[in-house]
């Protein structure tokens, strides 16, 4: 691939350099102390290597919308581990510029116990903000999320529309540079749908790089300017949304 | 209304630059020191603070099973009326230590979904479980204080070093419960063999009976052997026995706290990594 620049550019979000994963799995799934100690004795234990990625090479400019296709098991989530560091790679370079936000799903780390003010802090912590960074978006959450005075009680005494809105309005609330989406948006009733749309609209207006994963052509082949077509922890093609995702329905239905 | 703000921070990631990961998740956490705090406060207020009885519960605890010991243990003893000092002192040193140490195995449980799919400092989990346990310490202190009160005891100045020997057992503490996370994290049933462990060491050390008694069986090498026993000794004696630790205490100590929190911190930094692997 000889667009590839060797050293990441001051206009590169993501870089990525013969990145590969490779899994070290056992051959028998051994989940539990036990049965590894008995299986040890027993000279049982073997393990078999599983490459989930081989060889990636990319490199994602600043405010691109990435397109990520793949069939199931091609490697699309462990790029995405790679990306926003939940995994090392076991070999090449990952390089980022920014804060990537996977948009959790909403609301994981809520405690039922404490109340939505106590959420907002403890959710905002677990995504990286720091206390001052938290207390100067209070209010655009509180705005954004229509909790009322709910705000004060405890989460359990919440229904699940307000639940959702909370998530989302935290999870939403900073601007990353990389954005991650995984999973179509589906959050409330259509009022807060619409809203959702708005601020993801900005998201994209801001010059936020976003990284989207599907399974839909159509989506990608609308909003995406380049894509990435991985197959077996392989990429495929690489290039203009249109060529890869022709070529990806070519290798789905094959045509 | 969409006014969204860029954050301050510039972060620029590059995994061909993490050379050293211990030094690196140090720094991390140091980042992240407003999550541990947030992580405190969850465990501290959902304990206590919509349940009357939850602060009190903390400290009848200690002092409920030092009645039923000192009723049972105090004739076969033979220590008098300094016995129910003694099992309180050694209590909140195991309570402290015991808690911590499964609590964080549980939290590393919760944590595990969460590192699946975003970056934290995978330590955070457990540095925050011993700071709740230290906050549970600090209101344990006060059913101690009060036994000492009513039996007569008095403190001696060497109370004063109670912070330096507190820090030791904190120090092991933590040591144990990352390289105990790190089990948890490839075998979730070491959290199901834990307590039984937990009991085994508690009737290995000297807690409920006093220390001369294990120094005859099998001439001591039990508390050789026992690597919590130095640190518990140091925390018994500035209390307790109101004496000085020697040099030599406080260096066994001290070199066990501090190699303990070395060892598991190096372990679990190094492993950490691949917890992403299991799913």
């Amino acid at each position: 691939m000889s667009n590839l620049s060797p050293e990441p550019q001051n206009d590169t979000a993501i870089f990525l350099s013969g990145v590969s994963v490779c899994y070290r799995l056992p051959s028998e799934k051994v989940a539990t102390l036990k049965e590894y100690m008995i299986r040890l004795i027993q000279g049982k234990i073997r393990y078999h290597s599983f490459l989930a990625l081989n060889d990636v090479s990319l490199v994602v400019k600043k405010g691109e919308i990435f397109g990520i296709l793949g069939r199931n098991g091609a490697g699309k989530s462990t790029l995405l581990k790679v990306i926003s560091r939940v995994l090392m790679p076991t070999r090449g370079r990952v390089w980022i510029n920014g804060m990537v936000s996977p948009l959790l799903e909403m609301g994981s780390g809520f405690h039922p116990e404490l109340t939505g003010m106590e959420n907002i802090h403890l959710n905002a912590t677990l995504l990286g903000h720091s206390r001052k960074e938290i207390n100067q978006k209070i209010p655009e959450i509180l705005d954004f999320a229509e909790i009322g005075d709910f705000i004060k009680a405890p989460l359990r005494t919440y229904s699940s529309g307000m639940y959702m809105r909370l998530g989302f309005s935290v999870a939403t609330a900073w601007l990353p540079d990389i954005l991650i989406l995984d999973e179509v948006l589906s959050v409330g009733d259509a009022a807060f749908a619409q809203k959702c749309t708005e601020r993801m609209r900005s998201f994209r207006e801001s010059g936020a790089t976003v990284l989207l994963v599907s399974h839909s052509i159509d989506t990608v082949r609308s909003l995406c300017q380049r894509a990435l077509l991985l197959e077996h922890g392989n990429v495929l093609e690489i290039g203009p949304a249109s060529e890869v995702s022709e070529k990806y329905n070519h290798i789905i239905f094959g045509k | 209304m969409n006014n969204i703000s860029t954050p301050s921070r510039s972060t620029i990631y590059d995994s061909s630059k993490q050379r050293n990961s211990a030094i690196e998740e140090l720094r991390s956490v140091f980042r992240y020191r407003d999550l541990i705090f947030q992580l405190i406060r969850r465990d501290i207020v959902t304990r206590y603070k919509r349940s009357v009885l939850g602060i009190l519960w903390t400290m009848l605890n200690p002092l409920g099973t030092m009645v039923i010991l000192s009723v049972v243990f105090s004739q076969i003893f033979n220590m008098g009326g300094t016995y129910p000092a003694y099992i309180i002192t050694n209590l909140v040193a195991w309570n402290f230590f015991s808690q911590t140490t499964a609590a964080s195995l549980n939290a590393m449980l919760w944590g595990s979904s969460l590192f699946q799919r975003i970056y934290l400092p995978r330590t955070s989990f457990v540095v925050a479980t011993i700071g709740t346990g230290l906050v549970n310490t600090l209101l344990a202190l006060v059913p101690l204080v009060l036994i000492y009160l009513v039996t007569g005891i008095p403190f001696q100045a060497t109370v004063l070093l109670l912070p330096v020997s507190m820090l030791l057992l904190t120090a092991f503490s933590l040591g144990i419960s990352l390289i105990l996370s790190t089990f948890v994290a490839f075998f979730p049933d070491v959290a199901e063999m834990y307590p039984i462990l937990l009991t085994a060491w508690m009737y290995l050390t000297p807690i409920i009976v006093p220390e001369e008694i294990y120094t005859k069986i099998l001439g001591g090498w039990l508390l050789r052997l026992n690597p919590f026993f130095p640190v518990i000794r140091v925390f018994r004696l500035v209390i307790f026995d109101g004496k000085y630790p020697t040099l030599a205490e406080w260096g066994i100590a001290a070199g066990v706290a501090l190699g303990t929190l070395l060892i598991g911190w190096i372990y679990f930094t190094q492993k950490s990594n691949s917890f992403a692997y299991h799913v």
